[in-house]
Formats: structure tokens, C-alpha cells, sequence
């Protein structure tokens, strides 16, 4: 072990490792951009890893490693050697534009793992330390590209149209002449396939979700955070269990009872059931944040002659506000993306929520472009609603262990 | 001199609270109890009976009322049809009657039928028994009165009332052992029980491993931080429809960009059906799986990890403790508790899982679990009683899952 930590072995091999993750990124990145083909090559991904991998011992100014790399990429590139091979379509800009992004992408980092460190022997921190950022830098570039990678396809397969995703399903260069025509497949679904009723019912249904989910467990998290009672304990647990309920078992005998007193297909239907999905779950975090609150404040408001429920409305609740929007958050964006529920007791069109809307885009007939539409009408106000309000949401998602 | 003793027993006042507690607790617990509680506890009742998709709507007998001819004047004659029809084709509906208001002024002139009897303005028939797919006319003629024209209201306003029981197999004493039979019937139930098991385990497994590597690259601070982190939520805030769709668009085989990617960087020379065939759909959907719930399970790791002292740390490295050895000897330990929740509620959960393999395959190509084979019996075969009975099964597993969650859990997390 302790040969392997020599510099001069250790550099070229994470400078070759790092540059195999930087040029199928950049590959990745520039197929997904302009269409055409890219593709990482092993000889020279070997030549200019190894080679960055020992340069950064010693070159200490960044611009240069990063100027190093991307000029020999470049020329190994005009040779037919480059770490990134290209094919046929591919323009001298783009090939320009790939070699700078390998230099920036490689350099910088690489730099920054091995700079400073010893071309001899390392001891065992430095080498520990330059594996972890190796592993720091892979991550960081491994997460955001899978997160990335899909939600970008979603949003740029909705602008293109039939012809063009059949010709090339990599190209995703957004025609800008076209104006508002980029728009067609949204104007579509709103006009012909009813979604501006679907947003309103899922809105809708949502924020009828949440009130009621509220409304039904805050007294209960009250109960159970202060009143002493037989059978508190076993209770707090035991609403837990209700997590562990899969819906689609429970949503069987729904189904039997919905058709047989005719409430499938109303939206009355969805009310009845959804607040109880959630109701356990917001009672659970509700208590945990309640149980924090000091109950002097609480038993104040009981000498001065407040009742119970007037103390719950006029302290307990003022006070936990930030837990209530957490709350709420987490609520409306269950009920938001609910699927099973609406899919089995949904049939007619007119009464739909948007997830359900968007499931029966999924047929031959409709073209891809406007299922991806809906599934970014779907996406967009839970995203707009998650990055505005982000710390709650977290908040939320991490309080009292949380239903998946 | 009486000595003080503390009171025993409960107390008016604690009695209070407690009735207090359980007045707020009531409408939680009945709203659960009706839509979890009963559902589930109906769902042994339904796996025992012989019931199809087909037989929740319980026959009903279905009459039609016509007139024929439009009387003018006092005299005029008319007749008035009834048409009872069961459309059911093999249950017979029992005690059927009709009962229909006619107008005042109208009287019978033609034959009555037998069932049938006029008292007043009301007309009532009594059909007894009709048998399956029984569909009889029944003509009146009767002739109009003055009184009718005096009248002037609409004869079709009143609509006539039919009533009629049939045997409803929900609620009748049929039992039946066959669903269960159908369920266990030849190797498919076990194949089902291990794709189940196989994208259980490794789904949470994966979810958790690739969950605690992005909680330590997240677990310093530094300019990003808080957008890299909103970022790693997306997959698992977004709606499971959009992004089981997206990755269906992205995978498909012959208009997919990833295959399309593929194609180009050399890897493979015809487009892979990565949903389609057989173990490479039940890989895929586990890597979905993954890749929707690791966000879950570094949010939960993330907060442990904040809450870890740091003074422990600067002990190990005045000890010397290198990175790694910080990482196995300090962190992890600590780690351990919130590890074993979250795999014991992911494993829970990625065991009731059932939209996304739904929608990205609909459990065809070797990926049907327990869960969507409840759907897939109770409804893409009609055959509810099989798919209640598959649910009887999964319920089966999940009490012994929470066994082990009381077990562990509590005792880990206090809960």
C-alpha cells in the first residue's frame, strides 16, 4: 500500500480517472446540445490525463493547467486522437467549444486535488485527502447530471415537434424563429385537452386538502403533545403504523364502495380520501414541533380564563406558524402529485386532476411532445412553489420521518 | 392526627383532560378509521368471495314508459306501454315492483295485466321474481276523461318507481377458497414474490448508499451549497407521473435520446429496449427507484450528519486520524441509528410501491411486484376477489415488517 502512495503514481492515474469523467460529461453535454455525435476516446483521454495528473504537482498557476489542457485536447482533436472523438455534423466551433470545456473542466479541479501535494512519497492523509476530493469532485458532477439529464429532456423534448424528435432525438437546439410557435404543444393541451380545468382542479383539490388535513390534525397533535391521557403513547405510535398502509390495498375497497354509491368520478370523492392520506403524517410532525413549544406561555393563557381550544387558536397556533407552512407544504405537494388514487376513480375527462390528465396523454395517438408538456405543467408549480419556499419544504421533508 | 397520602386513582380534573384529549382526537380517528382502517379490514372479506369487476353494480330491474296515441278530447283513447327489462345476464332480481302516478281522469278500458292493480290515480304492479335477461312489454289502453283536460298538467312528469332486490355477492353468504387458489397457482405467485423482493432489497439499498454519498458531499459548507441541495430534491418533489414518463420518453428504443446517445458514442449498434425485456426492465426500474428516493434518504443522513459535535473530530485529528479513518471509526457509528430507520421505512415503502413500475412498465417484461399484481388481477383480469386476495398477502408481509419496525425503530429513535 504504502509503494502506491508514490505522487508520480497517484497523479497520472486520478488525472486519467478525473479526465474520463470530465470527457463523457462534455460529451454527454455537447451530443445533448447541438445533436450531433460525440464520444469519449481512451488514448487520448490517457495522454492528456496523465499528462495534466503530473503537471499539477508542479504548475501551480490554474489559467495555465487549464490553458494546457484545453490546447491539447485541441491538437490531439485535429489529429484523431482527442479524448473526445467526434463525428460527422460536428463544426470547428463546437469542436473549439469541447476542447475548452475538457481544459476548464479538467484543469481547475485537477489543480486543485494534487496542487501543493509531494511528487514522491505521500503520506497516508495526503493521499487520503486527494482521494476524497477526487471522489468530492466525481460527485458533484455524477448528481447533478442524472438530476439534470432527465428534467432537461422533459422540458426540451415539449418544445420540439413530432418531425423533428423522429429525425433526431439528441438534437435539442431550440428553433428560435419559430417565436411562440416553440409554444404549440402547451397551446394545444389547453385548448383541445381541457388542461387549464385540470390545473384548476388539482389547485383545487390541493388547497381543500390542506385545510382539512389541518383542520383535523392540529387538535389531535394538540392532544397528544399536552394532554396527558391512557393511551397517548400507544397512540403516537400507532399512527405511525398508518404509513406503513399501501395505498393500493386500501384504494381496492374504495374502489368497490365509490362505484357502488356512484361517488367515483366526483371530485367530492377525491376530498373524502385525501385528507386522511395526509392526516396521520401532519399529525406526527404537528406534535413533534408542539411538544417544543413552552407550555408556560400555554398554562398563562389557562389562568387568565382561556379555554383549551381558545388557547390552541389564540397561542399554540401563532406560535408554530413556521411548522403550519411546513406542513402545508408537505400536504399540498402529496396531494399535488397523488397519482393512484385519481387514475383508478377518475374516468370521465371533464373531472380530472392533472396528474390523471397527464396519464391519459400516455397512448399511441398523442404525440410524445405533448405528454411532455403536461409532465412540465405538472412539474412547474411544485417546482416554482419547492425553490421559493425551499427551507420550509426541507424542513418539512425531514420532520417526523416522512411518507413516500 | 391523619397522615396526607397521594391520591390514587384518577381525579375529576384528569378524568377532564383525558375526555378533552380523546373529543380532539375523534375526527382523526374516525376519518381513519373509515377510509384506512375499514377498507383494509374488508379487503379479508372481499379475498374470500367469488366477485368480478363486472359484479359491483348489483342488477336492478329497468323500466321504460311510452304513450301511444295523444287524446284530444274527452273519450279519447291512449295506451300506455311499459317495458321492464333485466339486463343482467345470470341473476335473478327479486320482488320486483313498479309503481307509477297517472293523471287524473284516466281509466282502464283494455285488460290489466295480471300483476298489475289501479287504486285511485296510482297504478302498482307486483312482478315477484324475473329471471335473467327478461324483457316483457306491458300495454294499457285506457281512455281519457274531462277531468284530464281540466287538469292541463304533463302525464310525464311523474316517472314510474321501480324497486327490485338481487342477490349481491359482496353481501350474500358465497364464499369461496379460489382466489386464493388462482393467486398461488403454478410458479407465477413466487416469481412475482421475488421480483418483489429483489426490487425491495436493492432499491433500498441503492437509494440509501447513493443517499449517504451525496449527505457527505453536501456536508460542508460552502457558496452553493443551498442550491446544489434544492437541486439533489428534484427527483423526488416532482410529480411521479412527469418523471416516469420523461424517463420512459428518454429510454424508449426507437425515438430515445439515451439510445440515440448510446448509438453515436459507439456503445450499442441498435437501439435497447430498456423497459421491454427481461432482466434489464427489473434493473431499470430499480435504478428509477433510486434514483426518485435517494433524495429521501440524504435529507434524513444530512441532518444526522449536521448534528454529529465537531469537538469529536478535532479529537480524532489530534490523534492523527486520517479522513477515511474518521469517516469508518466516527461517523459512521454515529450514522448507524438513522441508517436503520431509514432502511426499515424505505424498505417498507419500496415494498407498497406501485405507481412507478406501473407507469414505467406496467409490471410487464418480468417487473410485476405484489403491488401491481393487486391491480393487475383486480382489474386488467376483472377478477377482484383474486386481486383482494393478493392483497391479503401483501398486508400479511407488511405486519411482519412492522413487527420489526417496533422492534428497532422505537428503540433507536424514541419514537
Amino acid at each position: 500500500m504504502k509503494a502506491l502512495r508514490q505522487g508520480k503514481l497517484v497523479g497520472p492515474v486520478i488525472g486519467f480517472l478525473w479526465l474520463f469523467v470530465i470527457v463523457t460529461t462534455v460529451a454527454v453535454m455537447m451530443s445533448f446540445i447541438t445533436g450531433a455525435a460525440f464520444r469519449p476516446g481512451l488514448i487520448g483521454t490517457l495522454i492528456v490525463g496523465m499528462g495534466l495528473g503530473l503537471a499539477a504537482f508542479k504548475v501551480t498557476n490554474k489559467w495555465a493547467l487549464i490553458g494546457g489542457g484545453a490546447l491539447a485536447t485541441f491538437a490531439l482533436m485535429l489529429v484523431g486522437l482527442g479524448p473526445v472523438l467526434t463525428g460527422e455534423g460536428v463544426t470547428f466551433t463546437h469542436k473549439v467549444l469541447t476542447a475548452l470545456f475538457v481544459g476548464i473542466g479538467a484543469g481547475w479541479p485537477l489543480g486543485a486535488m494534487l496542487g501543493g501535494h509531494p511528487m514522491g512519497e505521500m503520506n497516508r492523509h495526503e493521499f487520503e485527502g486527494v482521494v476524497i476530493s477526487f471522489l468530492t469532485g466525481f460527485g458533484y458532477v455524477f448528481f447533478t447530471a442524472i438530476v439534470i439529464i432527465p428534467f432537461y429532456v422533459m422540458v426540451m423534448t415539449s418544445f420540439k415537434s413530432q418531425q423533428a424528435l423522429l429525425q433526431n432525438p439528441l438534437d435539442f437546439t431550440l428553433d428560435l424563429s419559430k417565436g411562440w410557435g416553440l409554444f404549440r404543444s402547451y397551446q394545444e393541451l389547453f385548448t383541445d385537452f381541457g388542461f387549464g380545468s385540470y390545473l384548476w382542479t388539482s389547485f383545487f383539490i390541493s388547497v381543500v386538502t390542506v385545510f382539512v388535513t389541518l383542520l383535523f390534525s392540529v387538535p389531535g397533535a394538540y392532544a397528544v403533545a399536552r394532554l396527558r391521557f391512557k393511551g397517548a403513547a400507544a397512540f403516537s405510535r400507532s399512527i405511525l403504523l398508518i404509513y406503513m398502509v399501501p395505498m393500493i390495498v386500501v384504494a381496492l375497497p374504495i374502489y368497490i364502495v365509490f362505484s357502488m354509491t356512484g361517488l367515483r368520478n366526483s371530485l367530492f370523492g377525491l376530498i373524502l380520501i385525501y385528507p386522511v392520506t395526509t392526516i396521520p403524517v401532519s399529525l406526527y410532525m404537528l406534535q413533534g414541533y408542539f411538544r417544543g413549544l413552552p407550555a408556560e406561555v400555554e398554562e398563562a393563557g389557562l389562568m387568565d380564563g382561556l379555554s383549551r381550544l381558545a388557547v390552541i387558536w389564540k397561542i399554540t397556533l401563532p406560535l408554530s406558524l413556521p411548522a403550519l407552512a411546513s406542513v402545508s407544504l408537505y400536504v399540498f405537494m402529496i396531494a399535488w402529485n397523488e397519482f393512484l388514487l385519481a387514475f383508478m376513480l377518475l374516468d370521465d375527462p371533464s373531472k380530472f386532476t392533472l396528474t390523471r390528465g397527464v396519464a391519459s396523454l400516455n397512448s399511441s395517438e398523442v404525440p410524445r411532445q405533448h405528454l411532455m408538456a403536461g409532465a412540465v405543467i405538472a412539474t412547474l408549480p411544485i417546482m416554482v412553489l419547492f425553490l421559493g419556499l425551499e427551507k420550509f419544504m426541507t424542513k418539512g421533508l425531514t420532520a417526523g420521518s416522512v411518507k413516500g | 392526627m391523619t397522615t396526607a397520602v397521594p391520591p390514587k386513582g384518577t381525579g375529576p380534573l384528569a378524568k377532564r383532560e383525558a375526555r378533552l384529549a380523546w373529543g380532539l382526537l375523534f375526527p382523526t380517528i374516525f376519518s381513519v378509521a373509515m377510509v384506512i382502517i375499514l377498507p383494509l379490514l374488508s379487503i379479508f372479506w372481499i379475498s374470500f368471495k367469488p366477485v368480478q369487476l363486472a359484479d359491483l353494480r348489483p342488477p336492478i330491474p329497468v323500466v321504460r314508459e311510452s304513450v301511444k296515441g295523444k287524446p284530444e278530447a274527452a273519450g279519447d283513447t291512449a295506451t300506455i306501454e311499459y317495458r321492464l327489462s333485466n339486463r343482467s345476464q345470470d341473476a335473478i332480481i327479486e320482488g320486483v315492483t313498479l309503481k307509477d302516478e297517472w293523471p287524473v281522469g284516466v281509466t282502464v278500458t283494455g285488460e290489466m295485466p295480471e300483476a298489475c292493480e289501479q287504486t285511485g290515480t296510482t297504478f302498482y304492479c307486483d312482478f315477484g321474481t324475473i329471471d335473467p335477461k327478461y324483457n316483457e312489454r306491458f300495454r294499457i289502453d285506457v281512455e281519457v276523461g274531462q277531468e284530464y283536460f281540466d287538469w292541463g298538467g304533463d302525464p310525464k312528469d311523474s316517472e314510474p318507481v321501480v324497486t327490485g332486490k338481487a342477490d349481491f355477492v359482496l353481501t350474500n353468504a358465497q364464499f369461496t377458497l379460489e382466489n386464493f387458489k388462482r393467486v398461488f397457482d403454478g410458479s407465477e405467485f413466487w416469481s412475482v414474490f421475488g421480483v418483489t423482493l429483489a426490487y425491495t432489497v436493492f432499491g433500498t439499498i441503492g437509494a440509501i448508499v447513493v443517499g449517504l454519498f451525496a449527505a457527505l458531499l453536501l456536508n460542508h459548507e460552502f457558496r452553493g451549497q443551498g442550491i446544489l441541495r434544492g437541486l439533489y430534491l428534484f427527483p423526488y418533489v416532482a410529480p411521479v407521473i412527469a418523471v416516469a414518463f420523461t424517463w420512459v420518453t428518454l429510454f424508449d428504443p426507437t425515438s430515445g435520446s439515451a439510445n440515440e446517445l448510446l448509438i453515436r458514442m459507439g456503445v450499442t449498434d441498435e437501439g435497447i429496449n430498456f423497459f421491454g425485456q427481461k432482466p434489464l426492465a427489473l434493473i431499470m426500474v430499480i435504478v428509477f427507484e433510486v434514483w426518485r428516493y435517494f433524495p429521501l434518504s440524504f435529507l434524513f443522513i444530512l441532518a444526522r450528519l449536521q448534528a454529529i459535535d465537531t469537538d469529536m473530530y478535532e479529537a480524532a485529528d489530534m490523534d492523527g486520524a486520517s479522513p477515511f479513518q474518521k469517516f469508518w471509526y466516527l461517523s459512521m457509528p454515529m450514522l448507524l441509528g438513522i441508517l436503520s430507520v431509514v432502511f426499515l421505512l424505505r424498505f417498507i415503502w419500496t415494498f407498497n410501491k406501485f405507481d412507478d413500475i406501473f407507469l414505467l412498465t406496467g409490471g410487464n417484461a418480468g417487473t410485476r411486484t405484489l403491488t401491481v399484481n393487486v391491480y393487475e388481477q383486480a382489474f386488467a383480469v376483472s377478477n377482484i376477489g383474486a386481486g383482494a386476495a393478493v392483497a391479503v398477502i401483501v398486508f400479511g408481509c407488511l405486519l411482519i415488517f412492522s413487527i420489526f419496525f417496533f422492534k428497532f425503530i422505537s428503540r433507536e429513535e424514541g419514537l
